[in-house]
């Protein structure tokens, strides 16, 4: 659980930045992305990525599409608007800042 | 994100569904195939409905949420302040309900387009020409004869239609014994044709209806009158009345919805053209106005030009006619006349000209009438919005959107707006008919379709979604920026606002002269004109159109009116070619002085029996009455003149006699073309208003009566003249039976109905006036109440240093009452400026009078006592409490 809540307020973060090296992308895919690229120490559930994902594209940050995949189903993907990117910018500065202002004062107190 | 993709997901909701469970079956299916097992995933999805559901809200719900909250939320908050819920909708119902009243009555009168095919490409003619005051004037009004002509000329470039002037006629139907009062409508056997309208039952008039005059007495019946007299009883076909000395047969009904050309008229029957027989071959007898219809390939202009070569050629033709002694001016008058296509897509009438500019000032009046509510009610709300800056400011703490809070504050507004737009809508569908009742007398009302459907819902979605902006908007903008630091302090709110709160008293005060102003005029007009000395006394008289199968010689009328003389409770009887003030006039422009040269001056000449002047109460100055037996100028048997005998008035002898004493004088009166018969003068008469009670009164002729067909009867009472109106008719009609009656009114009655525009004007611009001035009292009242509460703390203070009461009432009234003075100024000036325009209906007032300037020292007053009360309260300040509220 604690996993998750660390997440919580990057959920969008990680999202954004997982589509905007390699869109587009199905909720699986990401999801599965985000959890190799972070060696399985974060672990995104089902029960949040969509939701996180449906309001994003409803916020305009991406946009989604059915793809063909070869087994015959239909995916649907996503991939980064503009509004998305400048979004992704202010959040890694963001969060950036939050994360070196937490290092400093786990470091200096 | 967009409003429009949530709506949109509102209607595919469905679609939403499947698509969201594909996706996440889809999903499962991936995990399944690397290998996890699918109870697995659907444990880690959680309630999989519930799942689909957050996902689905996102898409959806939160907008139709906010909607609902917003609207159960703007409720709640008018429902928390009933006083000024109550007046905001109030003042709005009133304000809607007159612009709505307003839209109904310039729609019907002058934009509703008729119900027939390429209404765009219907046009009348009319001829232009300067009127005897200088005043360019154009009549619209034509006689067969000339018709004739113009539609060989125009031949086969346009359709050319007789479309008659409505006029109300007795008709009998079948057997009955008692007459019927229809308005009947004469059209050429084109007008349906060229129309492209099809009957609802049976035919309509067809251009073989219209070939030999009095050859086709067919009739059709409008579907309203059909309605209305016939409950739609199809056996009306072949049902015959009897109207004048013909008997017309019913041969269908007109399209439902086509009432006639006219607005302010509504045809009852449709009957051809050459029907009317007395008139169809007289020049000169105008009763018709002509329609034109270009055929596919001509323009309206190209049609045009050709008549007008036709008309000019005409005219040269006529001016042969002239007498030798004609006027050079009124030649050159004569030949500047140039023939006019004006647009006929929303029909012509009377009324339609005559109320144009009456209609469009008041319509004027209105919408500034409504835009002072609209700023009342908006300073309300952003006094309201000023209260309520501290829950804006924790809203926007709270995270809400500009866009959420926008909606919230207009939803208000909207509901405001819904709620006076409903009660308005109620008001003028009361109020619009009163309106129309008072165009008219009873006896001959002005017909008016009010409501249109659609195009009143129309207008009034789109009157209640402007207002709602109108006042709403500023007040919404404003607790969007509002910024939640400096409210949550509870600190000064931006001077801006208060700057913009009141720079809209000032607007508001300047519409309010504005209204005040016109609406002084308008009043003084109808005051100067009601008031204005006519020369007679018109109470007590009875008028009675009576007409005799044949012409009949002045004796057998005289007969007829000593026997109405006989009547108890008639004081006197007489005759004449019509009443005064009737709109009919006989103008004769050659009368010659011996030894004076008045070139082109025009006399009014009206024909009377004895007893005239002593029944119309005008005063003899000098010399006598008629006697039995005085005959008028007039051509003898072998075409030689003959001498008569006339009674003239003061203003005859002040411009041929030099006021002197005119009996016994000569003068010669034209009886032919270059013929002249002697007159003499044998009485001299008081001035009295002839055709147009705005007029000065003209050089006058009264005299004798020639045998004729038709009279009007004037019958002086002792009481009420209408009473006695069914004892003469049979008393008429037994004396001899080959007499009619057609109508019976009362000589008040015409004076009444001249100054029709001027009453109407004058109580419905009081109305707004009276009404504008109160809404302008409230929102000063209000504003003044905000600002002593807003600054309360500041006050509390002065006082605690010892501020006396005149400088406290001076700090907060100081700006408002120079606001107030701006905008007096301002609408002032606007009045001034606007004057021109209504200048031409106005009756012996100038917008530059100084009394035109009372209003404002009414208004400044009532200014005063608003600002009075919230004065009092910031003088009654007790400085220990305030501070200790803080």
């Amino acid at each position: 659980m604690a996993k998750t809540d660390a997440l919580q307020g990057s959920l969008d973060l990680l999202v954004l930045k997982i589509l905007s090296r390699r869109a587009p992308l199905h909720g699986y895919g990401i999801m599965t992305a985000i959890e190799e690229i972070s060696g399985d120490a974060l672990r995104v559930e089902e029960g949040s990525i969509y939701p996180a994902l449906h309001r994003m594209e409803e916020a305009g940050l991406v946009r989604a599409k059915w793809i063909e995949k070869s087994n015959g189903r239909r995916a649907r993907s996503y991939e980064m608007t503009a509004r998305g990117r400048k979004q992704l910018t202010s959040e890694e500065a963001r969060w950036t800042a939050v994360t070196s202002a937490v290092q400093r004062v786990l470091k200096l107190a | 994100m967009s409003w429009i993709g949530r709506f949109t997901n509102l209607f595919r909701r469905d679609r939403l569904h499947e698509e969201i469970a594909e996706e996440l079956a889809s999903h499962i299916a991936e995990a399944v195939e690397r290998g996890r097992s699918a109870g697995e995933v659907r444990k880690a999805f959680g309630n999989e409905l519930l799942q689909r559901e957050r996902s689905r809200d996102i898409k959806l719900v939160p907008w139709l949420d906010s909607l609902a909250s917003d609207v159960v939320f703007g409720w709640r908050q008018l429902r928390k302040r009933p006083a000024v819920s109550t007046a905001a909708i109030l003042s709005l119902a009133l304000a809607i309900g007159a612009t709505t009243a307003a839209f109904r009555l310039v729609d019907a009168v002058l934009l509703r387009t008729l119900p027939v095919a390429h209404p765009d490409r219907l046009f009348y003619l009319a001829v232009n020409y300067v009127d005897r005051d200088g005043q360019p004037d154009y009549r619209d009004d034509f006689d067969y004869p000339t018709f004739q002509k113009y539609r060989e000329a125009v031949a086969d470039r346009a359709d050319l239609m007789v479309v008659g002037i409505n006029a109300r006629q007795d008709v009998v139907f079948g057997s009955a014994a008692e007459p019927e009062r229809v308005y009947r409508q004469y059209i050429s056997g084109n007008v349906f044709n060229v129309f492209s309208l099809q009957a609802a039952l049976g035919r309509l008039i067809a251009p073989y209806d219209d070939l030999t005059t009095g050859g086709s007495p067919v009739a059709v019946l409008s579907y309203e009158y059909w309605t209305r007299r016939f409950a739609r009883d199809p056996g009306v076909l072949g049902k015959t009345f009897r109207m004048g000395s013909d008997l017309f047969r019913i041969v269908g009904v007109a399209p439902r919805g086509f009432i006639g050309t006219e607005p302010g008229a509504v045809t009852d029957v449709f009957v051809p053209a050459m029907m009317n027989t007395e008139a169809i071959h007289s020049l000169g007898w105008s009763w018709f106005r002509i329609w034109m219809h270009p055929k596919p390939g001509f323009s309206a202009e190209q049609v045009r030009q050709l008549l007008q070569v036709f008309f000019l050629r005409e005219h040269q033709e006529r001016l042969k006619e002239f007498d030798s002694r004609t006027a050079k001016t009124a030649i050159k008058a004569f030949l500047n006349e140039k023939l006019l296509l004006l647009p006929a897509a929303s029909g012509a009438s009377d009324v339609k000209r005559q109320y144009r500019r009456p209609l469009l000032i008041l319509a004027a009046l209105v919408i500034l009438v409504l835009l002072i509510a609209c700023m009342n009610v908006g300073n309300l709300l952003a006094a309201q919005a000023a209260a309520r800056a501290r829950e804006m400011a924790l809203r926007v703490s709270i995270g809400a959107g500009q866009w959420r809070l926008i909606q919230l504050v207009l939803m208000e507004s909207t509901l405001l707006a819904a709620i006076a737009s409903a009660l308005g809508t109620f008001f003028a569908s009361w109020s619009a008919p009163l309106v129309v009742s008072m165009l008219h007398v009873p006896e001959d009302p002005v017909r008016l379709v009010l409501n249109s459907g659609w195009r009143s819902l129309a207008f009034s979605v789109a009157l209640t979604s402007l207002v709602a902006l109108l006042f709403g908007l500023a007040p919404a903008l404003r607790a969007s920026g509002v910024k939640p630091i400096s409210a949550l302090k509870g600190g000064q709110e931006p001077p801006s606002r208060r700057r913009g709160m009141k720079a809209l008293l000032a607007a508001q005060m300047a519409f309010c002269v504005l209204v005040q102003f016109v609406a002084g005029l308008f009043v003084a007009s109808f005051q100067r004109l009601s008031n204005r000395p006519l020369g007679f006394s018109a109470e007590h008289v009875l008028v009675m159109d009576l007409s005799a199968s044949q012409k009949q010689p002045l004796q057998v009328w005289m007969q007829m009116a000593d026997q109405l003389h006989g009547t108890p409770g008639v004081q006197s009887a007489a005759l004449a070619g019509w009443p005064l003030l009737s709109r009919n006039r006989w103008t004769e422009m050659g009368v010659r002085v011996p030894g004076k040269l008045t070139e082109g001056r025009p006399s009014y000449v009206l024909d009377v029996s004895p007893g005239f002047f002593e029944t119309m109460r005008i005063d003899q100055i000098d010399g006598r009455d008629f006697r039995r037996g005085d005959l008028p100028p007039r051509l003898g048997a072998s075409t030689q003149p003959l001498p008569g005998v006339g009674i003239v008035n003061e203003a005859f002898a002040r411009v041929y006699f030099k006021g002197e004493n005119p009996v016994g004088r000569s003068l010669w009166l034209p009886i032919a073309k270059d013929l002249s018969a002697p007159m003499q003068i044998v009485g001299y008469v008081r001035d009295a208003v002839y055709y147009d009670v705005r007029e000065r009164v003209h050089p006058t002729m009264y005299l004798p009566m020639n045998p004729r067909q038709h009279d009007a009867f004037l019958v002086r009472t002792a009481g009420d003249p209408l009473a006695l109106a069914p004892t003469l008719r049979s008393l008429v009609l037994k004396a001899r039976s080959d007499f009619q009656v057609h109508t019976i009114e009362t000589q008040s009655d015409f004076i009444r109905w001249q100054m029709l525009r001027e009453r109407l004007l004058a109580t419905l611009s009081l109305f707004f006036a009276i009404v504008a001035l109160l809404l302008a009292v409230v929102g000063l009242y209000g504003l003044l109440n905000y600002l002593v509460t807003q600054q309360r703390r500041e006050i509390g203070i002065r006082i605690a240093l010892g501020a006396r009461p005149t400088q406290v009432v001076r700090r907060v009234t100081t700006d408002l009452l120079a606001m107030v003075s701006f905008g007096l100024f301002l609408g002032l000036a606007g009045g001034l400026a606007c004057g021109r325009f209504v200048e031409s209906i106005l009756y012996e007032v100038k917008p530059t009078d100084p009394a035109a300037a009372a209003p404002l020292l009414a208004l400044f007053a009532a200014a005063l006592l608003a600002v009075l009360p919230p004065a009092i309260r910031a003088v009654h300040i007790d400085p220990a409490e305030t501070l200790r509220s803080e």
